[in-house]
């Protein structure tokens, strides 16, 4: 609806089997978006909780928090159908793409309130989370992701491994240089690497239209030669078809593809955000277009499942949320020793 | 062999580690027909060839961001960084990233990268192109901060870095390359043909004496040693310790010599503050103040930048001479 027209029922159910898409593919995206919304809203609500007058540094959840509320089907769709193989590197805003790439709820709590059993045994915390075993890596420097992606996937090619390397950034993030650098060198030497950008159209406070030379930032991938898509970021079927060509383009040797998501964020850059430099309007109008309400009508409305069944995954959600939660509330805090080690390996 | 210089000495050090491992890879700007304009990945590409040496745009902070990409994902990055003045371009990456992501990851992404750059003035080429700026690494926690002085050292030390999974600096000094095009206050030695490895946070010993001792690193170690055998002239008997690695730092030796001598000289040719002497200089007198004679003395580029004309650039890079003088003035003192 952002860009396309919203399908007929017919077309959609087109779209989504040209797509690959099966009606339990569907539901494991609802699922999964479903899962990244509730955890950020107990995230948030944690996160507020001792915090009244807002402080930082008090409650169970210390530092900034930012949160993904809104552009959920941008990380569901671009991770749908990756390997564990595949790396991934996330921003400051980290939580939706760690839990689309599988990272374990559990451990992903724990070391946002900065616990032992976290996955970085509480030394990184909400913006940078890192786990091993799914190939997740982060930065809360604006602009990092791209060249790091670019990395790995430049090993991947080296390796003669047919992994992809997706670099995720706002479309903040991609005015810095290394937005460009990135688009240069990765063409040039043809590296499986998917750059997605999520619009949500502030670069924390600053709307783009006041730093921004383009509309839009796939037209700066062409310009590199790069195959550059935009697509409805709120829309988890358009980004996954999407991203599905870019994955498979890139596994087969092809090069790297830019994607960029229209999306947006129903909650402020950080928490504690006063949002004076956007409308309670246009909040309201994207509300109108929330990525998981959307696909839930979809599914209603092609009868893949009943109230009955979306109220089960609903349940379920809430439920892997609420023992992660539970998970690392109980889990203790590191040694202070801890602190003074770990420099090398 | 016969290696004049620390330049051969390194390109061979990264040749036969290549060898060795195929994990490592070559980035960065022409490191392969100029071999990395100062010849330390010299000789590789006519051996590898662009499958394993890359020449990168001269865009800083994206190879060296690739090199965090490649490194978490299994490579051993060498990358250099052409002047260690063009750090600022791709400074992020590796202070805030490389640096950093093991101990953030909780020791899941070790980052074995060796970055291999040119440091140091005295042949004209001013403010931007001259500096050393290896306190800026020391002080940031997580790289390991290696400056050869020797062809032998160079080899070693080099080979050690990439064996190690930790980010590693290699500073090398332009004069002590030993390229046609360059002044050349280096060596000239037998180093082996075989790889060896030269531990970290071992100093060495230059020169043995009694009455003073005069610590440093890099080029400075040269000069110090020239200084000593003046000195010597006037019956003062100089001890002069190669530091070797900043990060890790050889605390025993340097204490151990300061406690001998009583009288403690370090000679540096980055900035002053906040630097490479200060620190050195606090080590030594939190376990060694009751053996010093005399107060610390110290030489470094007193915080300005390296100026361009020759009488200009002489007056703050610390000097054959003005090593002597200090010295003498350190020991006359008391």
């Amino acid at each position: 609806m952002i860009i396309k027209p919203e399908p007929s029922l017919k077309d959609l159910s087109y779209l989504i089997e040209s797509s690959g898409l099966k009606p339990s593919d569907l539901l494991n995206m609802y699922r999964r978006m479903l899962t990244i919304r509730y955890f950020e809203e107990t995230i948030r609500k944690i996160y507020h909780e001792g915090k009244n007058p807002f402080n930082m540094a008090s409650g169970i959840i210390r530092g900034e928090m930012h949160l993904s509320i809104g552009q959920e089907a941008v990380a569901v769709g671009t991770l749908y159908k990756v390997r564990d193989e595949d790396v991934v590197v996330s921003t400051h805003r980290p939580h939706h793409h760690a839990i689309a790439k599988g990272v374990d709820a559990n451990k992903l709590v724990a070391e946002i309130l900065g616990k032992v059993t976290g996955l970085c045994r509480g030394k990184g915390g909400h913006m940078h989370l890192f786990d091993k075993t799914k190939n997740f890596a982060c930065s809360g420097i604006v602009g990092a992701s791209f060249p790091q992606a670019a990395g790995a996937a430049f090993a991947f090619k080296y390796s003669g491994k047919d992994n992809v390397a997706i670099a995720f950034a706002g479309e903040g993030a991609a005015n810095h240089g290394t937005f460009a650098e990135t688009l240069n060198i990765a063409s040039a030497w043809e590296l499986p690497l998917i750059l997605v950008i999520e619009d949500n159209k502030y670069a924390d406070s600053t709307p783009k239209s006041f730093v921004m030379s383009t509309t839009f930032h796939y037209q700066r991938g062409l310009t590199y030669n790069v195959p550059s898509y935009l697509v409805d970021g709120m829309d988890v079927i358009d980004v996954y078809s999407t991203a599905r060509k870019a994955i498979e383009r890139a596994r087969k040797g092809f090069g790297p593809t830019l994607i960029e998501a229209l999306t947006y964020r129903y909650v402020g850059h950080f928490e504690g955000d006063s949002e004076e430099y956007r409308t309670k309007e246009e909040v309201e109008m994207w509300s109108s277009l929330d990525p998981i309400r959307r696909l839930e009508n979809r599914i209603l409305r092609l009868n893949y499942a009943d109230n009955e069944i979306l109220a089960k995954l609903r349940e379920e959600a809430r439920k892997q949320v609420q023992d992660a939660i539970d998970f690392a509330l109980r889990s203790p805090y590191p040694d202070p020793n801890e602190a003074l080690t770990g420099v090398f390996a | 062999m016969k290696i004049r210089g620390i330049a051969q000495a390194i390109s061979e050090a990264i040749k036969q580690e290549m060898e060795r491992n195929d994990r490592i890879v070559v980035l960065g700007e022409d490191v392969t027909y100029w071999g990395a304009v100062f010849g330390f990945t010299m000789g590789l590409f006519e051996k590898f060839d662009r499958k394993r040496v890359f020449d990168t745009p001269i865009a800083e902070q994206t190879f060296m961001g690739m090199a965090v990409g490649a490194a978490a994902a299994g490579l051993h990055p060498v990358v250099s960084l052409m002047f260690v003045d063009f750090l600022g371009a791709g400074f992020d990456q590796m202070y805030n990233h490389m640096a950093k992501n093991y101990y953030m990851s909780g020791g899941q992404f070790p980052m074995p990268v060796t970055i291999i750059t040119a440091i140091g003035g005295g042949y004209g080429d001013s403010s931007q192109h001259s500096q050393v700026l290896y306190s800026l690494f020391a002080h940031l926690p997580g790289f390991k901060v290696v400056v050869p002085s020797t062809p032998y050292d160079a080899k070693g030390l080099v080979t050690k870095a990439l064996r190690d999974p930790n980010p590693i600096v290699v500073f090398g000094h332009k004069l002590l390359t030993g390229l046609p095009f360059l002044p050349f206050e280096g060596t000239e030695e037998e180093v082996p043909d075989e790889p060896y490895e030269v531990e970290f946070g071992k100093a060495a010993l230059r020169r043995e004496g009694n009455d003073l001792t005069i610590i440093s690193a890099g080029l400075m170690v040269h000069r110090s040693l020239r200084a000593a055998e003046m000195l010597q002239q006037d019956g003062i008997s100089a001890e002069v310790i190669d530091l070797r690695t900043l990060i890790p730092l050889d605390e025993e030796t340097i204490v151990k010599s300061a406690k001998k001598t009583g009288r403690v000289l370090i000679v540096d040719e980055d900035y002053m503050s906040y630097g490479m002497t200060g620190e050195v200089a606090f080590r030594i007198q939190a376990k060694a103040l009751k053996d010093l004679k005399v107060p610390i003395g110290r030489l470094a580029v007193p915080d300005v930048p390296i100026p361009f004309s020759e009488p200009l650039e002489n007056a703050v890079i610390p000097s054959i001479k003005r090593i002597y003088n200090e010295a003498r003035k350190l020991y006359q003192g008391s």
